[in-house]
């Protein structure tokens, strides 16, 4: 069965990115194939043009929204990528979710790796709203997962609290998790968890499926905050991830707590680096070197994770492109969270704050998540470093203000 | 759509094993009837606007049931559904219609003229009477897989439709998304406006995409009939006022359908329906008559005796509490209605209801008077 799969998916790789130019061709044969499945008497669907078939977008506010004129929509409206995911599909979400007042969301996911060239005309211009200017036509994006590079990285543990860096990768060959069948959704479990299996020393673990879980094992991973839930947010649902749950999915982490992988949640895997205090250096090494080895591992029975030159790794949201990474810390800032500056001084490091459950929640006391902003056009090396040094001048501002000192605003950090 | 099917050959690639379901969490008609057998003969098919076997099943797999009701599990996404995919529906249907057969055949009778009695329903009791049921416009997909094309054209089809009424019937649209402020503050206060559909039993079919797009709601000016476009179906029609006259209730409802007909007819539509299976609508369990009568009627003594829920099923009659399906009922009000849709004609249905209602009161009334009801107890109808 794996061999005849293999077989399946080297072909596919042939056909991937060639049969671009051919995705119009196939859609228009897989039209001609339904309607031979006609009945006597049947009537045949309708086809609108697309100027009836073009989403209302004045309310919206989102980088699909933006982007998506009548001319690009009737330009892709007919094409599928080779696995036949299709614009409507990909901008469902968007569609269904005019926006957020506060944070512009991207509006549209990849059902595929090939998505992101079909639609390219759509996909490229968001990538440059969402990733400040970075060109996807024009730029090459720098992967760098060499953890001996990193400067500093142990925080004062006397304002922080944790550390922890997390990114995607997804398994080339298979589906996203928008458009995948049931089958490939088994397909990226099994090959993930083989390699997991192999992970040793500090980083051999242990796979909880969520579908045979005990209540014990359920409780456990809850307070170790490591149990993820069936995604009720609507950006996710009805980009239709969220289909056939709890099937194929999974958690799995090592003994000693530090390293989790999340299985087909909204990627085909997530990755997650932590610890209590404020060992970044530390994190960030078990990160890079838990990555390499997951990826040796697939690569020894012939799968690769999808990246390419022009995007990076390539993950389900426009939004995690690049490095898919975020690396943050729980910090608590009292004096300099209530300082007016704060946005200012966080926005020229390039760093975000949410509250500590994560996006989408607020701070509790004056402890935030600060993490990284930009996941694209910077390495993952890179990206760290301006989290630590950015942390570090934080923790300087809370310093000097307890002891009435004054603070300075950075300079702006140049960026894509 | 909905999602992950528009490349069911994809799926070819694989075995029917690897893409079965996981039903073994699952209690829904769906998951009691998909076999893996059934699941490899059906996986290669579809209707010929592309829904495929995974898109009929999709809620009912992602939705494994409630431990009180049990739920269809499937839908169709046009009128081809219940052919192509009949060996999986035809025994759901049979399962949730109390036996009907794939051969049956369902009568249909809309002349308010059959109805016996129905006028009386004592207001003190029955506060206030409705009847609905759901129409498909023949050629067109249904919510759960239309195109935003294809539901913005039934939208304009049944606005022109609509707005051609007359007399009492006469009433204006309201679409979603353009009603003022004004107007949607009305129509919830009339209890008129329905939302986005929050069940997952609904969203994961894929039938709120695109919302508010193309959805919208119609009444005539006296607030009696009702029309919600492009909601769980291409047309849910409901007629409806305070008090117990039941009859005047249903006989607007069937001029108000069969003109409504009369004037798709005009332009060259029908709806979709068979002989087998009478109205074809989204969801197995609305099939046939698709029609709900009901009454909110004060029940508070009765709803207290040991054998409410046996009279109720004798009376083929169904409660539920006055928000409608999974609510509870307030201060000893009850919404009854008749359980069956499919087998018995419009007449039959309210005639159910008419009766079963009207001995229902009667019963309060004797516990009320401290008085037994046993000598009242129905047959089983």
């Amino acid at each position: 069965m794996a061999s005849s799969f293999a077989r399946i998916l080297s072909s596919k790789r042939n056909v991937g990115i060639l049969s671009l130019v051919g995705a119009g061709s196939l859609t228009v044969g897989f039209l001609l194939n339904r309607e031979q499945h006609v009945s006597a008497g049947a009537q045949v669907r309708r086809v609108y043009p697309p100027s009836a078939e073009y989403p209302d977008l004045r309310k919206h506010n989102n980088c699909m929204a933006s982007h998506l004129t009548p001319a690009v929509y009737a330009k892709l409206c007919d094409k599928a990528t080779p696995n036949g995911y299709t614009l409507d599909q990909a901008i469902q979400t968007g569609v269904d979710n005019p926006g957020h007042p506060f944070i512009k969301t991207v509006g549209m996911v990849a059902g595929d790796e090939e998505t992101y060239e079909v639609f390219a005309d759509l996909f490229d211009p968001v990538i440059m709203e969402r990733h400040n200017g970075y060109d996807p036509r024009k730029m090459k994006h720098p992967t760098d997962l060499d953890a001996s590079k990193i400067r500093s990285g142990l925080f004062d543990e006397k304002y922080v609290l944790s550390s922890r860096v997390r990114t995607g990768r997804s398994i080339r060959g298979l589906s996203l998790p928008p458009a995948c069948t049931r089958a490939e959704r088994r397909e990226v479990e099994r090959v993930v968890i083989n390699a997991l299996g192999g992970l040793q020393g500090d980083l051999a673990g242990k796979y909880y499926s969520l579908t045979q879980m005990t209540e014990e094992e359920q409780q456990q991973l809850i307070d170790d905050h490591f149990l993820f839930d069936k995604p009720v947010s609507p950006l996710l649902t009805c980009a239709g991830m969220a289909r056939d749950w709890p099937d194929a999915r999974g958690i799995w982490h090592n003994n000693e707590k530090t390293f989790l992988v999340w299985v087909n949640e909204e990627d085909h895997t997530r990755v997650i680096s932590m610890e209590k205090g404020g060992n970044m250096k530390r994190v960030f090494e078990r990160f890079c070197r838990g990555l390499q080895e997951v990826e040796r591992l697939i690569q020894e029975k012939g799968w690769e994770f999808m990246w390419n030159e022009r995007l990076g790794y390539v993950l389900t949201c426009p939004s995690n492109l690049g490095t898919g990474l975020r690396a943050g810390v729980h910090i608590t800032l009292p004096r300099l969270s209530k300082d007016p500056r704060f946005p200012k001084i966080l926005d020229n490091l390039r760093l975000q704050k949410r509250g500590t459950g994560g996006v989408d929640t607020a701070a509790v006391g004056s402890t935030f998540d600060i993490s990284n902003l930009d996941r694209l056009g910077q390495s993952e090396v890179q990206l760290v470093q301006t989290v630590i040094d950015g942390v570090n001048y934080l923790i300087e501002c809370e310093k000097r203000l307890e002891k009435g000192q004054d603070i300075k605003i950075p300079a702006a950090i140049k960026h894509n | 759509m909905p999602f992950g099917n528009s490349h069911n050959k994809l799926k070819m690639n694989y075995t029917a094993e690897q893409e079965y379901p996981d039903l073994s969490q699952h209690n829904n008609h769906m998951a009691k009837v998909l076999t893996s057998e059934m699941y490899a003969n059906l996986r290669d098919k579809e209707t010929p606007s592309g829904f495929t076997l995974d898109d009929v099943i999709q809620t009912g797999v992602d939705n494994p049931g409630h431990p009180f009701i049990m739920t269809v599990g499937c839908v169709a996404g046009d009128e081809e559904t219940y052919e192509v995919f009949k060996d999986l529906l035809d025994p759901v249907i049979e399962d949730r219609h109390g036996g009907y057969k794939p051969t049956d055949k369902h009568k249909t009778d809309l002349n308010p003229e059959n109805l016996q009695g129905g006028d009386d329903l004592d207001p003190n009791y029955v506060l206030s009477s409705r009847v609905r049921t759901g129409r498909s416009i023949r050629g067109f997909c249904l919510p759960p897989h239309c195109s935003r094309g294809e539901r913005r054209a039934i939208e304009n089809l049944s606005v022109e439709a609509l707005s051609s009424l007359e007399g009492e019937l006469k009433g204006k649209y309201y679409a979603l998304k353009n009603m003022t402020e004004e107007e949607q503050q009305q129509l919830i206060d009339d209890h008129f406006l329905f939302d986005k559909p929050v069940s997952p039993l609904l969203l994961a079919s894929g039938m709120a995409r695109d919302w508010p797009d193309a959805r919208g709601i119609w009444h005539n000016d006296d607030k009696t009939f009702l029309v919600w476009v492009n909601e769980e179906d291409h047309l849910r029609v409901i007629s409806m006022q305070k008090g117990g006259n039941m009859r005047e209730v249903f006989t607007r409802f069937c001029t108000g359908l069969t003109t409504i007909e009369g004037l798709f007819k005009e332009k060259s539509h029908e709806f979709m329906w068979n002989e087998h299976l009478g109205f074809v609508l989204t969801c197995p369990s609305n099939l046939g008559t698709g029609l709900r009568a009901g009454v909110h009627v004060k029940l508070p003594n009765l709803s207290k005796n040991e054998k409410f829920g046996e009279v109720l099923k004798k009376l083929r009659l169904q409660k539920r509490g006055t928000g409608g399906v999974d609510t509870a009922a307030v201060g000893g009000v009850f919404d009854i209605s008749n359980a069956d849709r499919l087998g018995f004609s419009e007449v039959e249905l309210v005639q159910m209801v008419v009766d079963g209602v009207g001995l229902l009161v009667e019963m309060e009334k004797r516990l009320e008077g401290g008085q037994s009801i046993d000598d009242l107890m129905p047959e089983q109808k």
